[in-house]
Parts: structure tokens; C-alpha cells; sequence
């Protein structure tokens, strides 16, 4: 009798294990899953920071009509951004970014160069942030211009400081306060 | 003169018959718990400069001239509230999030600055929602230290 009910024992022992491992796998699997769907959205985010540095370059050649043009791609990139995969809490914090950068892009689409400007600062910002949460491939350089509304920050892929906020006008004012990577 | 007399009588008839078109008129009783005003400390003098010179357009209550009855000054008006509230709606304040805030409160100062706002076809009646230097000075000081302490 004794045997028999080791045995039992014995079995039904192993068929736990087994069951946990197989549930381990299945939590394996999922999080795989999930990192495969981060790596899609963010191709997203990259076009969103494709776009605002596009505007960037348009802001540096002090041309308002490019500007506009990319401030509307800019409000389509921002408008396909796909948050599902993030976490609640980044979910959130992105829509927050996502509606307030939507906003100054389509300000930027129909303004002239001065609020243009104005707005790009408050954009540059909500970029930034976006960029903490999603992450890029590129290396960014925050650059800063003290000298533009009490100080101004902006992203470029390179290190030569190309100021958006004066364009020719004071072209290499500002330096580079951060690098992110 | 015939043909002038026709035509007068056509626009009477035009300018008659679209003062039956109904607009649709922004008023509400109440001013909800996530009203600017509410939720901060507002100096009173700020109160009554933001409520003249801004709460037209910008909140859920207008305090209508008596040329809103008359179309089509009524259409005109009605559209410059709606893009208005679009834009900022001072009753709906605490819905916003901190980023949202600091954003409105910066174009509240930069609109202001560049005496953008309020607009000059509001200002040409509503004489009084016009900004004097001081006020403009108080008004930029009060939103600056808001945008602040965010």
C-alpha cells in the first residue's frame, strides 16, 4: 500500500514540476512577446524624432514654409504613435506628450517663423521626453542656447551646434549640455 | 433705379431671413470645480481682468453684447468662442495635466506679450478687456510665477 501511495506521490510530484515549468516557458514566451511589440512602436518613435529633427533643420535655414511642411508630417507621426505596449503609468505620461506636442506642432504648421520658434522650444521638450520613455537607435545631443526665452533647449544628431532658434541670424550660439544614447 | 430697388429689397429680405437661423449660444450656470479661478489663488484684480478680457471666448459663458441677436455678426461671434474653447478653456483648467498647464500658461503669456490676444475685433466694442501696460505687467507676473510652481 505504502509503495503504491509513494509512487502516487512520486508521480504527482513530477507532473507539478513539469506544470511549472511549462507555465515558466509560457512566461518566457510573453515576454518576448511584449519586447518584440516594443521594438515595433518604437520604429514609431523614431519617426516622430525623424520628423521634429527635420523641423529642426528647417528652423536652422530660417525657412518658415519647410518648417510648416514638417510641422504637418510631424502632427501625423505624433498622431500614428502607438503607446499599447508601454507600461500604465508610460501610457499615460506619453499621451500627455503626444497631445501636448501635437499641439505645438500644429501651431507650427501654421505660423510664421517667430512662433514658430516659440512653439518649437515647448516641442523640443515634450520630444525629449518622449525619447526618455521610448528610446532611440541614434545618438542625441541636447544642445542648449542661453540666450533665447530665458534659455532653449534643442536635439540634433550632431555634435556642431546649428541654432534652430536664431538661425543665421546667431548660428553657432549654444553648446551641448547632454548626450543621449 | 428699378433694378437698384430690386436689389435692396432682396437684401432686406436675405438679411431678414437669416435672423431665423438659430445659433447656438454658450452659456452655462454653473462654473464646474476645475475652473482656473477655483483651483488657484487668483488675486482679485487678475479675476476680474482674466473674466473681461478673456472668459468670453474662453470659457463656457459669454457675456453676450446686444449685436449677438443680429446675424451675421451672431455666426461670427459663435465661431471665434468655439476656436476659442478649442484652444483654451479656462473652466476646464484642473483637467489638464502639469506638462498641458505649463504649455497653456506659456502661449497665456507669449499671446499677451505680443498683444495678440485678447483680439482686436473684441477690443473695438469691449473697450475695457483692453490691457493698460500695468495690467499687462500684473497679469504676465501672475502667470510666470504660476507656470513656476508647477
Amino acid at each position: 500500500m505504502s509503495i503504491v501511495a509513494m509512487l502516487l506521490l512520486a508521480v504527482s510530484l513530477t507532473n507539478a514540476q513539469e506544470k511549472e515549468k511549462m507555465n515558466q516557458d509560457h512566461g518566457n514566451m510573453k515576454m518576448d512577446h511584449s519586447k518584440m511589440i516594443t521594438m515595433k512602436s518604437d520604429a514609431k518613435a523614431e519617426a516622430i524624432l525623424s520628423n521634429y529633427l527635420n523641423l529642426k533643420d528647417a528652423l536652422v535655414g530660417d525657412d518658415t514654409k519647410k518648417a510648416a511642411q514638417e510641422g504637418s508630417k510631424l502632427v501625423a507621426s505624433l498622431k500614428a504613435f502607438d503607446a499599447s505596449s508601454y507600461s500604465k503609468e508610460n501610457q499615460k505620461e506619453l499621451a500627455d506628450i503626444i497631445e501636448d506636442a501635437t499641439e505645438h506642432a500644429e501651431h507650427i504648421y501654421e505660423s510664421a517663423i517667430d512662433h514658430q520658434r516659440e512653439h518649437f522650444k515647448i516641442l523640443s521638450k515634450d520630444i525629449t521626453d518622449l525619447v526618455a520613455i521610448t528610446g532611440t537607435k541614434s545618438t542625441l545631443y541636447e544642445q542648449f542656447c542661453p540666450m533665447y526665452d530665458n534659455g532653449a533647449a534643442w536635439l540634433s544628431t550632431k555634435k556642431e551646434v546649428r541654432n534652430p532658434y536664431y538661425g543665421s541670424r546667431m548660428l553657432k550660439c549654444g553648446k551641448i549640455q547632454k548626450t543621449i544614447q | 433705379m428699378k433694378i437698384l430697388k430690386i436689389i435692396a429689397i432682396i437684401l432686406l429680405v436675405a438679411f431678414v431671413g437669416i435672423q431665423f437661423i438659430p445659433t447656438t449660444r454658450n452659456q452655462s450656470d454653473t462654473v464646474p470645480k476645475t475652473d482656473f479661478m477655483l483651483v488657484n489663488t487668483v488675486p482679485k484684480t487678475i479675476q476680474k481682468k482674466l473674466q473681461v478680457s478673456c472668459y468670453d471666448c474662453h470659457s463656457n459663458n459669454t457675456q453676450y453684447p446686444w449685436y449677438n441677436k443680429i446675424q451675421p455678426a451672431a455666426w461670427f461671434l459663435e465661431d471665434h468662442i468655439k476656436e476659442g474653447k478649442d484652444e483654451l478653456n479656462f473652466n476646464e483648467w484642473d483637467s489638464l495635466s502639469s506638462r498641458r498647464k505649463a504649455s497653456k500658461l506659456r502661449s497665456i503669456i507669449k499671446q499677451i506679450e505680443g498683444k495678440e490676444m485678447p483680439l482686436d475685433s473684441y477690443t473695438l466694442i469691449h473697450t475695457d478687456a483692453k490691457f493698460s501696460k500695468a495690467e499687462k505687467e500684473d497679469m504676465i507676473t501672475f502667470i510666470t510665477q504660476l507656470k513656476d510652481s508647477l
